[in-house]
């Protein structure tokens, strides 16, 4: 274990030190930016194993923890702004910050989107026995007194668990601000105090849904998605479908510095390309709990932008920002 | 019960396949390693090797059982460098050091290895049984413990820690502060308002606990240990061959009962772990005891009731993740992690579709607790043999240790600036004769507290009512109350006897 992590100690200080002169792509890394075991790591394991057979060498998966992803974003802007050879794993709720400023002056243009692993969606959950049937059932309890529900997630207020609730929310025109909103440390605790009776409504995704899915224990009212998804959720109504016009995917996907040179950046989107069309992907991106989504280059770094500018529109009309 | 006993006949004929067993002694003794080096505890230690587990291509059940073995032994671990240098080998070993580590240096180490590892070891078992036989029913009262019950739970943490206050209350409390001070640093979960980060983004989400740790305990302890040699004060330790006696164990029998059923029932609460659960028995024992002015001075029961504890929490901890799919702590949020890699699905289901995983990872845990006594109880001379190292030499080698852990697993170098800032600014509270473990505890339960009672008021929609409104939590109150007038009264009582003795003979 020393060796172990004197070698890797020893292996990230020489990849910070070392300026990126290479323009080649000739040591893959992602960076996932945060501990191990959460979904940048896994984000990180799709790029690793996904696109194992389109670099010579294996990709390396390092952690930078600290911000929740403001510390990778820093150092992407003020020391490796030109690295070919890292991508840092983002997801939407990064993009959620850069559109309300948590990362201080960093924002959508100081990073270069480069790909897409898969999406999740957003979900509306409430326990086996809750009185809510439907989630027409829940919004004319909403409309007519939002406080009346307890609603509640993983995330802090003004995190992307809150947004699903501000959106669908706002959809109907009920101020966001007037919902209880119980903010829980990760989804497990927020699911333990759904059964347990502490809030009513549960915000997750569709994704955790799956390890939940035929226990009997808690209903999906609806997905946060454009249209219905594949089994086991192809029973679930999309919020959109029943008449609420909320939306709330949840991206997962890489950047890079803003600087890296047009080649570098294009090995990768080839490399990811290559990636998208083979089976084994499809089945990766299964594996680890999201939807397929194959966007990259350009094309992904445009979408990602338009996203983070809706995303700041939200925010400003749920008065997350000014 | 039928179904216990066969789940656990068929999850021992998993667990002793011969490839499994190896697992198991493989993980426990990896895992008592990583848990001694200062700066890597269970969680590090898991998130670390779960991926190399992975790619081994082991079958799902060995893979969990190699990571569960190294999840309790790093829980057994933490305790060495607790007790030899006083610098908590992870962040639930905290409170070990506080009787452990006089204990060493009064000549018992081997005494307080051996004695922790049978504390350790019953703890762990007690966990297991529990869970074996009352898991579901367990699982189920854990989740209905609501915010409001933790609010109350954190008051009567709170009420039992009242013990350390000692000798100068003042200092303890300010110190309690400082360790809510360094809690309030971070995002506000309730108004997503970035509190104190100084424009730093490395604290944006706050500071990390294993930072805290290393850095005011471990960093703090070091420098100390280089002044004392530099003014040559330093005192070489002599080598003993202390070890437990069943008179210790006798001794000590209740207070290791008392601290496993404590760590065991926080441990089975999703978000309150082996630190909270340590630091509650270390005061329940405190403020229990008869006579506790040895306590802090290297009492027997004050190591044997956070050691018992934390391994009870690190059982208790897989009870909601097995039963429920829902993680306890951040270490069984990994495990439940390594298993979805897998394809498996924790919960209620888990013990119907893949019985030899459910019952196999059980039966594992019996096996690993044993083995983990059996490997750690010879090891002890060779551990206590640590020691006799030179100051000069191991001083140095516990810095770097402690920092290449520190960036290993969290590979930020901001947090080693971190640790060293920590450090001084803890070597200055010791000169100033503060208690470094009301920072820990300030900065533990304050964060929980505050958490739990914001999230209650949002619940009640700011009615304060809600906090004395449920049964867990009028008596937890009761206990509370309980813990701090008992001794009080107990104390009074026993002077007016005293005063009252003499002149009255038995009649």
């Amino acid at each position: 274990m020393k060796l172990l992590n004197l070698a890797s100690a020893f292996l990230l200080t020489s990849f910070v030190a070392v300026p990126a002169f290479a323009q080649d792509v000739d040591r893959p890394e992602c960076i996932a930016p945060a501990q191990p075991g959460g979904g940048f790591d896994l984000t990180c394991r799709i790029a690793q194993q996904g696109l194992e057979k389109q670099f010579n060498g294996p990709m390396a998966v390092t952690f930078m923890p600290g911000g929740i992803g403001a510390v990778a974003i820093n150092l992407f802007n003020t020391t490796r702004t030109d690295d070919p050879n890292a991508i840092v794993a983002f997801s939407s709720g990064s993009l959620l910050n850069m559109a309300t400023g948590k990362y201080g002056e960093w924002g959508a243009n100081d990073v270069r989107f480069l790909a897409t692993a898969g999406t999740d969606y957003g979900a509306v959950i409430v326990k086996a026995d809750s009185p809510y049937q439907t989630l027409g059932d829940l919004m004319a309890a909403l409309e007519k007194d939002p406080a009346s529900v307890v609603m509640g997630a993983g995330g802090s207020v003004g995190s992307q668990d809150w947004m699903k609730a501000a959106i669908l929310l706002k959809s109907k025109d009920v101020d966001p601000k007037k919902m209880r909103y119980v903010a829980f440390d990760g989804g497990g605790e927020a699911i333990a105090g759904l059964l347990g009776g502490s809030i009513q409504v549960y915000f997750g995704d569709v994704g955790e849904m799956v390890s939940h899915v035929g226990t009997g224990e808690m209903r999906i009212l609806a997905a946060l998605s454009p249209e219905r998804l594949p089994d086991p959720f192809a029973d679930v109504p999309t919020a959109q479908e029943l008449g609420y016009d909320a939306e709330w995917p949840i991206v997962r996907g890489y950047y890079m510095g803003k600087n890296v040179s047009s080649e570098a950046y294009s090995q990768w989107v080839e490399a990811f390309k290559a990636a998208y069309g083979t089976d084994e992907w499809a089945t990766l991106v299964k594996d680890k709990g999201l939807l397929p989504l194959n966007l990259s280059g350009e094309e992904m770094d445009a979408d990602m932008k338009k996203r983070v500018e809706r995303m700041a529109g939200i925010a400003k009309e749920a008065g997350l920002i000014e | 019960m039928d179904a216990v006993f066969s789940g656990l006949a068929s999850g021992f004929q998993v667990a002793l396949d011969p490839f499994n067993l190896f697992l198991v002694l493989a993980g426990c003794f990896a895992g008592t390693l990583i848990g001694a080096l200062p700066g890597i505890g269970p969680i590090n230690g898991v998130a670390i090797l779960l991926p190399i587990a992975y790619s081994l291509g082991f079958k799902p059940e060995s893979a969990i059982i190699l990571l569960a073995g190294i999840y309790y032994g790093a829980e057994y671990g933490g305790r060495i460098s607790s007790i030899l240098l006083n610098v908590p080998g992870d962040a639930g070993a905290v409170m070990t050091t506080l009787d452990g580590n006089p204990m060493a240096r009064n000549g018992e180490a081997g005494k307080a290895l051996s004695l922790s590892a049978v504390a350790s070891f019953i703890g762990g078992t007690f966990a297991v049984v529990l869970m074996s036989f009352f898991g579901p029913a367990l699982a189920s009262y854990a989740i209905h413990f609501s915010p409001s019950d933790y609010v109350a739970l954190m008051v009567f943490a709170f009420a039992s820690l009242a013990s350390l206050v000692g000798s100068n209350p003042v200092k303890t409390l300010l110190a309690a502060l400082i360790g809510l001070m360094l809690a309030s640093v971070g995002i506000d979960a309730n108004t997503g308002v970035a509190r104190f980060p100084f424009g730093i983004p490395d604290i944006l989400a706050g500071i990390d606990f294993l930072v805290v740790v290393i850095g005011l305990f471990g960093m703090a302890e070091l420098i100390h240990l280089v002044e004392q040699q530099a003014a040559g004060t330093l005192r070489t330790l002599k080598i003993d061959k202390s070890f437990v006696t069943m008179k210790d164990l006798a001794f000590t029998k209740w207070t290791i009962l008392r601290g496993s059923v404590i760590g065991f029932f926080i441990g089975i609460l999703p978000g309150t772990g082996a630190s909270v659960a340590s630091a509650v028995a270390y005061g329940a024992e405190k403020r229990a005891a008869r006579d506790s002015s040895k306590f802090g001075n290297g009492d027997m029961r004050g190591l044997a009731a956070p050691e018992a504890a934390n391994n009870a929490s690190a059982g208790g901890a897989m009870v909601p993740m097995l039963t429920l799919g829902i993680p306890g702590s951040g270490t069984t949020a990994i495990l439940l992690g390594a298993l979805l890699l897998f394809n498996i699905t924790p919960g209620p289901l888990m013990f119907s579709q893949r019985p030899e995983i459910a019952w196999g990872l059980i039966a594992s845990m019996y096996i690993g607790n044993v083995a983990l006594l059996i490997i750690n109880l010879p090891l002890v001379g060779l551990f206590a043999r640590m020691l006799t190292i030179p100051q000069q030499f191991l001083t140095p080698l516990i810095a770097v240790l402690a920092f290449i852990g520190v960036y290993s697993v969290v590979s930020n170098p901001h947090d080693l600036y971190m640790i060293t800032l920590l450090g001084v600014f803890g070597w200055f509270l010791r000169k100033l004769q503060f208690s470094l473990a009301p920072v820990i505890l300030g900065f533990v339960l304050g964060g929980l507290f505050e958490d739990n009672l914001r999230r209650a008021l949002s619940i009640s929609g700011g009615d304060w009512s809600i906090l004395v409104t449920s049964f867990n939590s009028v008596i937890l109150y009761a206990l509370a109350l309980l813990v701090v007038v008992v001794p009080i009264l107990v104390g009074r009582m026993r002077r007016g006897r005293s005063e009252g003795e003499s002149p009255q003979a038995p009649s």
